[in-house]
């Protein structure tokens, strides 16, 4: 760790304390080089409040707990760098929107994951899929390419805080879990194809996304789940034509 | 209401929305045509009635909005409001008919 100095950079910080209500605690938190957001909360919480919540666990972008509110923006904090976001040198922290907030900047992310299980997103095993036999998936078929696109979420919840439908409809099943639905209902292995479609088909489901298209701006993995969600709406359209819904 | 019914409301509203679109342009492009020149409503309606094709485009205008409208109607009201359920869904198919209702009795002073 950096040994600090009295002459080191500082710049102000404002952090939500408190949950559903709460305020904006302002920190002096010291300037350094390549300093991502988490290291901002947790210098905050070692150093200069330790009863600040906050989640984190593997701190390179791949286990999804570290996603905040940064100067009004839902981002990973573990991979977001403070001369990225810093908007005149101040920055402002605050827990995801469309969360119920557990205590400062660790929301409850029961209700985005209770979500993936109402869209039906476990991979259900096809019957043809036995020991004897064994799928042969071609990489480039457009299935493969259409699941591939999704298969990277991390279920950093970034999507659904972005996502202004899940503020207007709490039911709304929300990007994520229909990108994950998306990504079955391509996979050559999966023998769940309509109870998949009924789940995301229904008034909370697929057809309410307005295609604002925030979701695939604020993804930090880069997956587009709008582009997921319009393939839904497609399949299901056509699912009903043919009497298969 | 059930996902097929919805994934039904979805492609209805689609559906007119394609037949609508050509129309609002046709709509639009005769009224500024029209009006060149000081036209008024009734030199208007002396070239319009007993013109069964304006009958025809606009009774189609009428049904497609009549199918439309409603089901936008009934998705904004769900989103920004409370109402929803059985009522709300009553509600829309009301409002339909009386767009149809309207829309018949203007097409039929139009022609």
């Amino acid at each position: 760790m950096t040994t600090e100095t009295s002459s080191e950079k500082e710049f102000e910080v404002e952090i939500w304390r408190g949950r559903a209500s709460g305020e904006f605690i302002t920190y002096q938190v010291p300037r350094r080089e390549s300093q991502t957001i988490l290291d901002v909360v947790s210098y905050v919480q070692r150093r200069l409040d330790p009863t600040l919540s906050y989640r984190f666990a593997c701190r390179v972008g791949m286990c999804g707990s570290c996603a905040m509110t940064v100067n009004g923006v839902p981002r990973w904090t573990c991979r977001t760098h403070v001369d990225f976001v810093a908007n005149d040198g101040h920055i402002r922290i605050e827990p995801l929107r469309n969360l119920p907030v557990i205590r400062d900047l660790a929301v409850d992310m029961a209700p985005f994951f209770d979500k993936w299980q109402r869209a039906s997103g476990q991979f259900v095993p096809s019957d043809e899929d036995n020991r004897e036999t064994f799928a042969q998936v071609a990489p480039d078929s457009r299935e493969r390419q259409e699941a591939d696109a999704g298969i990277e979420c991390i279920g950093c919840a970034v999507c659904y805080s972005a996502c202004d439908v899940v503020a207007w409809n709490a039911d709304y099943l929300g990007p994520a879990a229909l990108n994950r639905v998306w990504t079955l209902v391509n996979d050559a292995r999966d023998g769940g194809r309509r109870k998949h479609l009924e789940a995301v088909a229904g008034d909370a489901g697929c057809h309410q996304c307005h295609s604002h298209q925030a979701c695939m701006t604020y993804c930090p993995k880069g997956i587009n789940p709008t582009a997921a969600i319009a393939g839904l709406k497609r399949e299901t359209v056509k699912s009903v034509l043919r009497g298969e819904l | 209401m059930s996902s097929r019914a919805e994934v039904w409301l979805f492609i209805a509203q689609r559906a007119s929305a394609l037949v609508l679109a050509p129309l609002v342009i046709v709509h639009l492009a005769t009224m500024i045509y029209a009006i060149q020149g000081g036209l008024s409503a009734e030199e208007i309606l002396a070239r319009t009635q007993g013109n069964e094709l304006w009958g025809a485009i606009y009774g189609l205008f009428v049904m497609a909005a009549a199918i439309h409208a409603p089901i936008g109607v009934r998705s904004i009201l769900k989103e920004m409001t409370p109402w929803c359920g059985r009522s709300l869904d009553l509600a829309a198919a009301l409002f339909g008919v009386l767009i149809i209702v309207l829309g018949i009795k203007a097409v039929g002073a139009l022609v």
